[in-house]
């Protein structure tokens, strides 16, 4: 496989170069070169105007038959016994990818001893659910679960297949792809269906969250895509749902062939560490801007009152001013709040890829130029000092301050 | 070098230095950094050699551009099976641009390997079997597994040295060997874009859907006008 320049037709306008994640293309004597960075994306391709650039000798895969796999699934993590929220928020996002391409939505469960009211999951739009219900599952380890999960979706052969993707998950769900040879893309904000071919569309950001790809499965199934944590909405569709008896089926195993590597030894709860803050609609989140890490105690003035969480930039937890559970961005939470209140961060992408769905953001900052106002709903140029006291006590008071 | 990656080489520099101290009775305990890239990965190569890393290993090939995880999974495991030799993989939790995380794990199962991720502490290690602590949302779980193993890391288990004048030298000086796709024995099919599950097939940037709205004044007045503002959408 080789990429190509057409030497004739290229006129070394360099557009090309503009484009190129991979900094590949090089503008030698009025011609774009490409060097051995190229990762064959294609983006120079599709940017040229006189059609100089193509990838030759790529070799085709011959077309699977892929007629045996049919229907949407998805995994219901389980904590203590229980469906993890991200499990009713893939059953959501399955539910409209199973009518677009009119099959059924499954789910799949594993664990131990799990709660009676299991059957909530119909509620949301939900048609199937498997359960493997056995004490060698009562803790999460990947290897054991791979191995089921993956033995119940090649037995079953839904065509696409979402898990979430949490810190297990994160864990698990690629081992299970590995199991069954086929495709993973990780961490995906949009999941859409191409209606003409019928395949899965998954977008994800990537280069740090400034950009967003769009994936496809190409010669495998199923179509695998692990989701975040309150990146889709959760929505019921249904209060009543009658006898769902017959829609759950459980699957038995022998419990001898599940023997895992892993030996959980104790679990450590810490209490400081234990806030979760994508649990809250409302993060008032602070960074470089705030000077020290005493100032939080404003910013969390504000969060109480308006029954929300303190969230930070990478800068502020760096700097040993906050815990990291209140870290977001890239490297921290992913964060879906009706409300992130945006407060001395001047919003680098990688701060960005962590907060950008929240509904409603509020920015205050001093610097104009700072790049949180071009994403922020709302944006206050000003001190930060000045404007949260008065919002505090705006808020509690309910007047008009003039 | 990929931020999480030096977590991963401080980490095996600080075993290394446990295990070859005299009370350890001298295991003689060996890093070896290993990439896989464009010929200029070298430079992270050596800087990790800077960094108390005995030898850095190059995976090069035109035929591996273009990998999706798995295959680069693939190609890696090629290789350390080629190294053969090894008890404890060290991974970053995961890299700063495609941010998936996923290598590892598929990685550990290509060797048959137990994997642990985002570990934030190595509480013991012996020949056999490792126990460590790692992260989960909300606990941290004690979790023991037989050796040769995986790890992943992130930022929260060391904080990473900077490089030493003689590691600078050492750097300097070294070679760093590069095996490509004949030296792996990886069939073009397996590697690289063709060797891969998944394909790009669109790259954009996100657009702001909404207006944005700065609010002017006196701080009073941009106070009024966001609480009027949220009232409004029944935030307040």
């Amino acid at each position: 496989m080789e990429i190509k320049v057409d030497s004739k037709s290229c006129t070394g306008c360099g557009i090309c170069r503009g484009v190129c994640m991979y900094d590949a293309i090089e503008i030698i004597d009025g011609m774009a070169v490409i060097n051995e960075s190229c990762v064959y994306c294609g983006a120079c391709i599709d940017v040229c105007k006189f059609n100089s650039i193509e990838i030759v000798g790529m070799e085709e895969l011959k077309e699977r038959d892929f007629s045996d796999y049919s229907g949407v699934c998805v995994y219901l993590e389980t904590n203590n016994r229980k469906i993890i929220d991200v499990g009713y928020e893939l059953i959501s996002t399955g539910r409209i990818l199973a009518d677009k391409l009119n099959v059924s939505l499954s789910a799949v469960a594993i664990g131990s001893e799990l709660e009676n009211d299991i059957g909530e999951v119909f509620k949301y739009g939900l048609d199937k659910l498997y359960i493997i219900d056995n004490p060698v599952f009562s803790v999460n380890l990947d290897d054991i679960f791979s191995k089921a999960l993956a033995q119940v979706i090649d037995k079953y052969k839904p065509e696409i297949f979402l898990a979430g993707a949490t810190m297990f998950g994160r864990t698990l769900i690629p081992k299970v792809a590995a199991i069954l040879k086929t495709g993973l893309t990780a961490d995906c904000t949009g999941l859409s269906i191409d209606e003409e071919k019928k395949i899965l569309l998954q977008t994800r950001p990537t280069f740090g969250g400034n950009i967003l790809a769009t994936i496809i499965t190409k010669n495998s199934r199923p179509q695998m895509a692990t989701v975040r944590p309150h990146v889709m909405e959760k929505k019921k569709i249904k209060e009543e749902i009658g006898d769902f008896g017959e829609r759950i089926e459980y699957i038995k195993i022998d419990q001898s062939k599940f023997k895992t590597k892993y030996k959980l030894v104790d679990i450590e709860k810490e209490l400081e560490e234990n806030i979760n803050i994508t649990d809250y609609d409302v993060i008032v989140s602070g960074g470089r801007g705030l000077g020290s890490g005493d100032k939080f105690s404003l910013l969390k003035e504000l969060a109480d009152i308006l029954g929300g969480v303190v969230g930070a930039s990478r800068a502020a937890v760096d700097s040993n001013w906050i815990s990291y559970p209140h870290q977001v961005g890239q490297t921290g939470k992913t964060v879906n709040p009706k409300v992130y209140i945006a407060c001395g961060i001047s919003g680098a992408i990688q701060h960005l890829a962590g907060m950008l769905t929240s509904d409603i953001i509020i920015a205050i900052n001093k610097d104009p130029d700072a790049p949180i106002f071009n994403i922020a709903n709302y944006g206050i140029v000003g001190d930060l000092f000045e404007v949260i006291p008065k919002m505090i006590k705006k808020i509690k008071g309910g007047k008009s301050l003039i | 070098m990929n931020p999480f990656d030096t977590y991963a080489i401080e980490e095996g520099v600080r075993l290394k230095e446990r295990f070859n101290s005299g009370n350890n009775g001298n295991l003689d305990v060996e890093v070896i950094a290993v990439s896989m890239g464009p010929p200029q990965a070298e430079e992270v190569l050596k800087e990790s050699i800077s960094l108390g890393v005995d030898s850095g290993l190059l995976l090069s090939d035109r035929a591996f551009a273009g990998a999706d995880t798995w295959a680069t999974a693939a190609t890696l495991a090629r290789a350390i099976k080629k190294i053969d030799d090894y008890k404890l993989i060290i991974l970053g939790k995961q890299t700063f641009d495609g941010d998936t995380g996923q290598v590892g794990p598929e990685l550990a199962h290509k060797l048959n390997l137990p994997f642990i991720g985002y570990v934030s502490s190595i509480l013991e290690i012996d020949y056999k079997k490792v126990k460590v602590k790692r992260l989960m949302e909300d606990r941290y779980e004690i979790i023991e597994t037989r050796l040769p193993a995986a790890i992943s890391v992130g930022k929260d288990i060391n904080v990473p040295r900077v490089p030493s004048l003689r590691g600078k030298l050492k750097a300097k000086k070294a070679e760093i060997p590069v095996w490509d796709k004949n030296c792996l024995d990886i069939k073009e099919k397996e590697a690289g874009l063709s060797g891969s599950y998944t394909k790009v097939i669109k790259i954009f940037t996100p657009k702001v859907k909404h207006e944005v709205k700065i609010i002017k004044g006196s701080a009073d007045e941009q106070v009024n006008e966001l609480y009027k503002e949220l009232k409004e959408l029944g935030v307040i």
